[in-house]
Order: structure tokens, then C-alpha cells, then sequence
């Protein structure tokens, strides 16, 4: 994602003199190519993020969009005053971008999980918030945030995510994208969850259950029409994301659902517990502590489906399956 | 320090760098030339200058130690374990799944780590609390608090020197690891220090400059430091980053590599001729 996001962002500085990029003393390896290219419109503004969100700000109000680098924790966490005053509040043509989402860092520490994120950002007025699920869309992203004016936090991994879309015929901040059709239940996921979202609902079909994965790349301003409409469907609905529950997308959609008085059988957030992570870990290894492989999220999903089913009297064909299913094991 | 000494913690230096190899190669970490920088000031603290009861290590009339580049954990993690703080078998689980030692170190670490690091600017203020409280309890303990020279660029190292020096806070020890290398550039390019002891000096700081490889004159500035009273010290000790194995000293992509192989074998062969005898 790392990847895709420089080489887009490369390629557009071609003939939009007014992108700037500034990092802050990172980018080891991803940024030296666009660095080579545009020497007087990059800036390495050293271990020294607040001043570097405030200096982005001020860059922007002279006409220029300026993309910000730096870890997730640094550019969202250490400089939440300065991002919304300096960037929310004056609607600065500014672009956070944070790598290392998630636990993408896992073996570093606490210090560098990225889980809080999503919510502190969120809840920034005028702030666009993006968690691109693969280097796809990692690429329309960049390209729709550069066209639009205003406060963004892109959140992108690392490298070497796996792709979920062979094609992305089209993409806008506006619309989440329906991945996988389903009529069963839906997963609405986010950033690095996507795949795993993929994989679950190939995981739920050995089942007899079709799930439809949505990707939610753009947490906020939420897409309402696409989110309802699915939810409304299917009935049943899990949210994914590498995040605390509090807050995410998770929240974004339940916020969303019950003030649209969207009936749901059933619903179940797939995130972070409200703990901090006190050990080190590869991702995959984390993710298995909190119940977020793909295996893990179908057993979970199997027996949330059964305690739908003897909850309620509804004879739907999902219900039965469900209960076939758990019968057979 | 008499030689006897001086060798000795040489020798436990040259120990400290290979725990540091081999634990950040088999669990292949990177940030191993940061550890490899401060390793002389760790051991002259732990070894010599700090009172510390590995068998109590909350004993409340010890002295403190920030590692605050948290990203030279591994030098810690190794300095502790020599100190018997914990067992070789814990120093192995080094970033391992499910350990308690990430690349950064955390307050649930293990007992010795008085705090939690690894977001750069955060050390300092804390060592400056614990030296607040330590004076407000009219205890004669030391802060030391080992700082890099990137992360001088963050303002809340500078927002502590500032009440430091107007407190004349002097049982706190700065040492700063100024090895001239960051993360994406050499800190004389990236956003340059210097005058780095004026800086201090006119922060109101009680400033030395040493090399932060040398045992003796580290342990003789840092006794210097806990004697002489009325500001906060600054030690500037010059380090080379990934010192001690040729091929990473002072290059910045040693920053993000782990030694395998030809190279961990090299790296464990140099450092093996290093020993004092
Ligand atoms: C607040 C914050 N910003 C960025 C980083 C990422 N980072 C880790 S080490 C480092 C700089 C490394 O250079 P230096 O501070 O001089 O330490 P050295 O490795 O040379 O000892 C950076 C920017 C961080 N850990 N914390
Ligand atoms: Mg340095």
C-alpha cells in the first residue's frame, strides 16, 4: 500500500506543481524515488510532528496540498490539537498520511500499534478519513483526495498487502464498494480487514452462507445509501477492522443503523477489544489474540447465526442452514 | 576507575552487542545500529554509576533510568538481563510472539524498565517528573535519561530543558547518544543540532561532551554530574551508530536491516576479537 500510494503520488506531482510532500524523518525506501524527483517539494521535517502538521497547514494556505508521512501514531495521536485546529477547524488542503495501520508494527510495541486512529480522526469536523482495503484502492484514494480540497487522513499499511480487487472499474469518496454479493449476512470492513473479509465469506459459503463483503475505504463522510441498503438485505451485519471497537467503523455503522431505524437480526463488531496490546507479535499473530482471522470471525459468525436462530421464530433459509450447519458438527 | 574495572565493562559491552545481534537477528527486528550506539552508557549506569537492587527493583532509593530512544530497547533488554533483572531464557523471547519485550520498551516489560518509550519526545518529560517528585521527597537519587539526537528535534525535549533549567532540577542527567545519524538522513542534513551544547547552555544546563564509547570518561562525567549541583546536566556523548560491527557503523540502512547468515556470522566474529584480555 506503502507502494501504491508513492507511485501515485509521484506520477500526479508530474503536472500538479502544487503537491508537496513532507515526511517526518521516515520513509526509508518508499520515498527516495519521489524525493530524486521533486527535491523543492519535499521536505524532511525531522522527529518533530507537531510543528510539521502546523507547517503543513500554513504550506496549504498559500495554495498548495501538502501530503504529510509519517506513522500512524505520530501524524494522528501526538498531533490531535494541531490536526484539528490547524488542519479540521481552518479546512487546510491538507493530506495525513499514516503507514503502519493496525498492528502492521506488532513486534515494535504498543507504542507503534495503530488502533485509536480511525476514531480520533472521525471525530474531527471537515476531516475525510480513508482506509483503503488493498493497493488498489490505495491508488484511487490518493488521486480522489488529491482532486478534493480539504482535510484528509489516508491509513495505509505497510507492504506487500494482498489485492482484492483485480480491476477497480470505479471509485469515489463517496460509495463504499459491494466486493462480494450475498444475501445472507454482510461484512462491512475496513482497510487491512478487506481481505480477511474475503476470506471469511469464502470460509462461510463451506458453510451454506453467502455473506456479501462490502469495503468501507471511507469511514468518513460514511456512505449511508450503500451501508443501509445492504444492511437492510441482508438483515444481519459484522463490521471488520484492525481498530478498537470504540469508535470505528463498527461504531460508524451502528450509529448509522439505529438512527435510520434499520431492523438487524443480528450485529457484531470484529475489532480491537478497549485493551492495549502489552506484547509483541507478528500482525497475523496479534490478530489471532483478538478472534480476527478469518477462521476465528466464521466460528463466530456461525454461532452468532445459532443464537439467532433460537432467539427467533423467523423461518428464514439462513437460519436453517445455520442450524443445519451446527447440528452437522 | 582503575583498568581492572574498565576492562570489565568493556567486556560485559562486547557481550551486550552480541545479546543485542543475535537476539535482533533471530527475531528478525531491525534497529539494531541504535542499540548498538548507547551501549557503553547503559553499562557504565547499570554497572557502575546507578545504585540500583536488581533483587528489588522498585527498592524506592534507587536511581532511574529512561531509555528514552525506546528503539535502542535491545541494549536495555541486554544491560538488564547481564544485571540479573531477568533470565537469559526472557532476553531470548526478544520480539517473539507473545513476548513481553517488543522492540520498545514497556513499564510491563519486565522489572527494571521504569518506562514506557518508543515515541520519541516522551522520556525526558518523564524523567522530569520523577526527578520533581524525587526532590519534592528530598531524596538524593538520580534521573538518567538516555536521549538520541533525532529525537532532539521534537519540542517536548525542549519544553523539559526549558523547566529543567529554571528549576535547576540537577539530580536530572540527560545523556544524549549523538551518533549524527536519523532515521532518513544525517542530523547535520536533516535538521542539524548544533551549537547542541550552547543550546543546552543557554537552557540553563550544565553541559559535557564526551566519547560515548569510553568508559572511563563516560563514568567520570556522570560522577561529575551527581556531584556538581544547582543546574541539570547534559552529557553529549558521541557515539558512532552500530558501532562495533564494521559494515553498520555509521550507515543509515542499518537503521532498518537484521543481520542473517554471512552477516551475523561476521558481525558475532568481530565483536568476538573485541574483548579485553
Ligand atoms: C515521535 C516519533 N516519531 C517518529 C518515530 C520513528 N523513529 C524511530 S527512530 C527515529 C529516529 C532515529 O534516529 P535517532 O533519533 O537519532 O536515533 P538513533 O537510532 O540514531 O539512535 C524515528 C524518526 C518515533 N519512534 N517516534
Ligand atoms: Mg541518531
Amino acid at each position: 500500500m506503502r507502494q501504491a500510494f508513492i507511485d501515485t503520488l509521484h506520477t500526479l506531482a508530474k503536472n500538479d506543481k502544487k503537491i508537496i510532500l513532507m515526511n517526518g524523518d521516515l520513509g526509508f525506501s518508499v520515498l527516495e524515488d519521489f524525493i530524486a524527483a521533486y527535491p523543492d517539494r519535499s521536505y524532511n521535517m525531522g522527529v518533530a510532528e507537531a510543528n510539521m502538521i502546523g507547517a503543513a497547514a500554513g504550506y496549504s494556505f498559500e495554495g498548495y496540498t501538502v501530503f504529510v508521512y509519517s506513522i500512524v501514531p505520530f501524524v494522528t495521536m501526538r498531533v490531535f490539537e494541531q490536526v484539528r485546529n490547524d488542519i479540521g477547524m481552518q479546512k487546510a488542503n491538507v493530506k495525513i498520511v499514516g503507514v503502519g495501520s493496525g498492528f502492521t508494527y506488532g513486534q515494535l510495541g504498543p507504542t507503534h500499534h495503530a488502533v485509536e486512529d480511525i476514531a480520533l480522526m472521525r471525530s474531527i469536523p471537515n476531516m475525510t478519513v480513508v482506509c483503503p482495503g488493498d493497493p488498489a484502492e490505495t491508488r484511487e484514494a490518493t488521486k480522489a483526495l488529491v482532486k478534493m480540497k480539504g482535510p484528509a487522513y489516508l491509513r495505509i499499511g505497510k507492504k506487500g498487502e494482498p489485492v482484492v480487487h483485480k480491476a477497480l472499474t470505479s471509485f469515489s469518496l463517496k460509495q463504499s464498494i459491494l466486493v462480494r454479493h450475498g444475501n445472507d449476512c454482510a461484512l462491512l470492513a475496513t482497510g487491512n480487514m478487506v481481505y480477511a473479509a474475503v476470506e471469511t465469506a469464502h470460509n462461510l459459503k463451506k458453510h451454506g452462507i453467502e455473506a456479501a463483503v462490502v469495503s468501507v475505504p471511507v469511514v468518513k463522510p460514511i456512505d449511508q445509501k450503500g451501508i443501509t441498503s445492504i444492511c437492510r438485505k441482508t438483515g444481519t451485519v459484522f463490521t471488520l477492522e484492525e481498530h478498537t471497537v470504540i469508535g470505528g467503523l463498527g461504531s460508524a455503522v451502528a450509529e448509522l443503523l439505529l438512527e435510520q431505524n434499520i431492523p438487524v437480526k443480528h450485529f457484531y463488531r470484529f475489532g480491537v477489544p478497549d485493551t492495549f496490546t502489552y506484547f509483541a507479535g507478528s500482525q497475523e499473530f496479534i490478530r489471532r489474540q483478538y478472534g480476527l482471522t478469518p477462521v476465528q470471525i466464521s466460528r463466530k459468525i456461525l454461532s452468532i447465526l445459532r443464537s439467532v436462530s433460537s432467539r427467533t421464530t423467523e423461518d428464514s433459509a439462513l437460519l436453517r442452514r445455520s442450524s443445519q450447519i451446527l447440528r452437522k458438527r | 576507575m582503575d583498568r581492572k574495572k574498565i576492562k570489565k565493562l568493556n567486556n560485559i559491552a562486547v557481550d551486550v552487542r552480541k545479546d543485542i545481534v543475535t537476539i535482533s537477528s533471530s527475531a528478525n527486528i531491525y534497529h539494531i545500529a541504535s542499540a548498538l550506539s548507547p551501549v557503553e552508557l547503559l553499562v557504565a549506569l547499570y554497572f557502575h554509576v546507578m545504585h540500583i537492587d536488581p533483587n528489588n527493583p522498585r527498592w524506592s532509593g534507587r536511581d532511574r533510568c529512561v531509555l528514552s530512544k525506546g528503539h535502542g530497547g535491545a541494549a536495555l533488554f541486554s544491560v538488564l538481563y547481564r544485571r540479573g533483572f531477568f533470565s537469559r531464557k526472557k532476553l531470548e523471547t526478544f520480539c517473539q510472539n507473545g513476548s513481553t519485550l517488543p522492540t520498545h520498551p514497556m513499564m510491563q516489560s519486565a522489572p527494571g524498565v521504569e518506562a514506557t518509550t518508543g515515541s520519541l519526545g516522551h522520556g525526558l518529560p518523564i524523567g522530569l517528573g520523577m526527578a520533581m517528585a524525587l526532590r519534592h521527597e528530598k531524596r538524593k537519587n538520580n534521573v538518567f535519561v538516555i536521549l538520541s539526537d533525532g529525537e532532539c528535534d521534537e519540542g517536548s525535549v525542549w519544553e523539559s530543558a526549558l523547566y529543567a533549567g529554571y528549576h535547576a532540577l540537577d539530580n536530572l542527567v540527560v545523556c544524549i547518544d549523538y551518533n549524527k545519524i536519523q532515521s532518513f538522513g544525517r542530523t547535520a542534513e536533516v535538521l542539524d543540532l548544533e551549537p547542541l551544547a550552547d543550546k543546552f547552555r543557554a537552557f540553563r544546563w550544565h553541559v559535557q561532551e564526551i566519547d560515548g564509547h569510553d568508559i572511563s570518561a563516560i563514568t567520570k562525567a556522570m560522577e561529575m554530574a551527581k556531584k556538581s549541583k544547582g543546574n541539570p546536566h547534559c552529557i553529549i556523548a558521541h557515539t558512532v551508530k552500530g558501532r562495533g560491527i564494521s559494515y553498520m557503523e555509521d550507515q543509515l540502512e542499518w537503521h532498518y536491516k537484521s543481520p542473517q547468515g554471512k552477516l551475523l556470522d561476521q558481525a558475532l566474529r568481530e565483536l568476538g576479537i573485541q574483548y579485553e584480555r
